[in-house]
């Protein structure tokens, strides 16, 4: 088994006095495809939020590659860490959000480079090959300098997909990568995502596709009011769960 | 052929245009009022030949650089100021979020031509400005009818661009400020290279018409002895009492001026629409 990549314990997060998760817990291993299921408030984007930083966390602690997350230890104290050192923290983890929020002032390659070059400090001209190639990677080669505005949804979420590769992240987190798609667009963002799972990518992924779940998924988890109720291989929880409530969720699903 | 089917039958039939009687009319009204107002100037004792003779007289177009010289130290200062405030405004710090609060307050809230003789006139409560016993000026020396001017209309005009910023900012979707961070960007990058890029479509509108009322505004640093157009305009009727004629002469160029500014705002709202040519698809 390879090295443990993420490991959340007991993270708990409130908002005003709604618990949106209790003390979730989770160990992602290097190359592991992990989807979190559940129903709609369940606390799976929240989870998957804290993992990038984007919410802070009430209570537990996150690792992603051995590194604390959002604190620095010295003797027998946490210290908070400052903005730049988060957003260095940040740096070794992609995100794909529900809405694609790809910068639309920027052209497709614009929009995988901006990071590389401004936050990595890579030459121009290396980050536009590497961003050529990834745009290329997801199908879009004939729109690299097409901006947003000018793209379909599926196009836009596969842009969105290069951008994150383009930090050459340990770790991408897919915040309902589909759920924002018209039904005839959502394959060619799964195969994009089949394919990047393929290619030893470790992905944290919130979804309702049970297929993909099913066909690319290592371990799957299932979220309800802010708990992990079960967690397991793919097949187990998909198809022979434990907790009741997983089987209503998988079955109602399906239907 | 059937009665019946014959009512149904178009082709052959000639078409009337429709007559705009209404529109006719008040056209025409509009037309006679036009020509009496050109006949009443032309009629006017206006000698159009000081008109011709002062309009490219050194002294106006003097005051012309002048005017546009303030114009664009006045909105410069506002614009940084601006941007500045609008941003410590929507800061979670208390402290700069309440000065940011407070400075728009105290400065949209007295009149221009008041700060104008406020900043000409300080001198009477602070003989001398700098850092006490390192770096001193006379205030008198330092606040020229220029810096005056420029301090007056430039801290006002910041006043009104920091709101204008501040919407500007709140225009952009909080998506772009996660996607921003999550690609590791730090507060100054992603406002820099994210966020206000994206803010300017909505603040260059207002911005534009800001940058033309300052153009007007300029005009009162006439009295504080700012020799811009209007001001050297008046030296100019006060020798030769031809007000009419020199007032006209300095709404050319004020209007010239005005004109010029609209068409670089289209060009520079162009540049900025880039990527918003449609609207967001889905699908």
């Amino acid at each position: 088994m390879s090295e443990i990549l993420v490991k959340a314990i007991d993270v708990t997060k409130r908002f005003s006095n709604f618990t949106a998760l209790d003390r979730v817990g989770m160990d992602i291993r290097k190359g592991e495809v992990a989807c979190i299921i559940g129903p709609s408030g369940s606390g799976k984007s929240t989870f998957l939020r804290c993992i990038n930083m984007l919410e802070r966390i009430d209570g537990g602690a996150i690792w992603v590659g051995g590194e604390l997350l959002g604190y620095r230890r010295q003797g027998d104290e946490l210290h908070e860490l400052r903005d730049h050192e988060i957003a260095r923290q940040r740096r070794r983890t992609g995100m794909v959000f529900q809405r694609f929020n790809l910068f639309p002032h920027l052209t497709a390659l614009e929009n995988v480079t901006e990071g590389p070059i401004h936050v990595l400090k890579e030459d121009r001209k290396a980050a536009e090959a590497h961003a050529r190639d990834l745009l290329a990677r997801v199908g879009l080669s004939d729109k690299v300098g097409h901006y947003p505005s000018e793209l379909s949804g599926g196009q836009q979420q596969r842009v969105a997909i290069a951008r994150a590769m383009g930090m050459r992240p340990e770790l991408i987190l897919f915040d309902e990568p589909t759920s924002a798609l018209d039904p005839e667009l959502v394959s060619e963002v799964l195969d994009v995502m089949k394919d990047l799972a393929e290619s030893g990518m470790t992905m944290i992924v919130v979804t309702h596709e049970m297929g993909f779940a099913r066909s690319v998924a290592d371990t799957v988890a299932f979220m309800e009011s802010g708990r992990i109720e079960e967690i397991g291989p793919a097949e187990k929880v998909l198809s022979d769960p434990d907790n009741a409530r997983c089987a209503a969720f998988v079955r109602a699903v399906h239907k | 052929m059937s009665a019946t089917d014959d009512i149904y039958r178009t082709s052959h039939l000639k078409l009337v245009p429709r007559r705009h009687w209404g529109r006719m009319i008040s056209a025409g009204v509009v037309l006679l009022l036009l020509a009496a107002l050109v006949r009443a100037f032309a009629n006017g004792k206006i000698e159009w030949t000081y008109v011709g003779d002062f309009l490219f007289s050194r002294t106006i177009l003097d005051g012309l650089v002048n005017t546009i010289l303030m114009t664009f130290a006045a909105m410069a200062l506002g614009i940084v100021l601006g941007v500045v405030f609008a941003i410590m405004r929507i800061s979670e710090n208390p402290v700069l979020s309440s000065i940011a609060t407070g400075y728009v307050w105290v400065f949209r809230g007295a009149p221009a031509l008041l700060q104008l003789l406020l900043w000409f006139n300080l001198a009477l409560v602070f003989p001398k400005i700098g850092i006490p016993g390192v770096m001193e000026w006379r205030t008198v020396d330092v606040m020229t009818p220029f810096v005056a001017a420029m301090l007056a209309l430039g801290i006002q005009q910041g006043a009104y661009t920091s709101e204008v910023v501040r919407g500007g900012l709140l225009s952009v979707d909080s998506g772009q400020y996660e996607a921003a961070r999550a690609i590791g960007m730090g507060q100054l990058l992603m406002l820099r290279r994210i966020v206000l890029p994206q803010a300017m479509r909505v603040i260059l509108p207002p911005i534009g018409n800001e940058v033309i009322g300052m153009v007007k505004t300029t005009s009162l640093a006439s009295v504080i002895q700012y020799a811009e157009i209007l001001h050297n305009a008046q030296i100019i009727y006060y020798a030769n009492t031809r007000v009419l004629e020199l007032l006209l002469v300095a709404s050319f160029w004020y209007l010239a001026t005005v004109s010029i500014l609209s068409v670089v705002q289209m060009y520079i709202e162009r540049y900025f629409a880039r990527g918003a040519k449609r609207l967001k698809a889905t699908g």
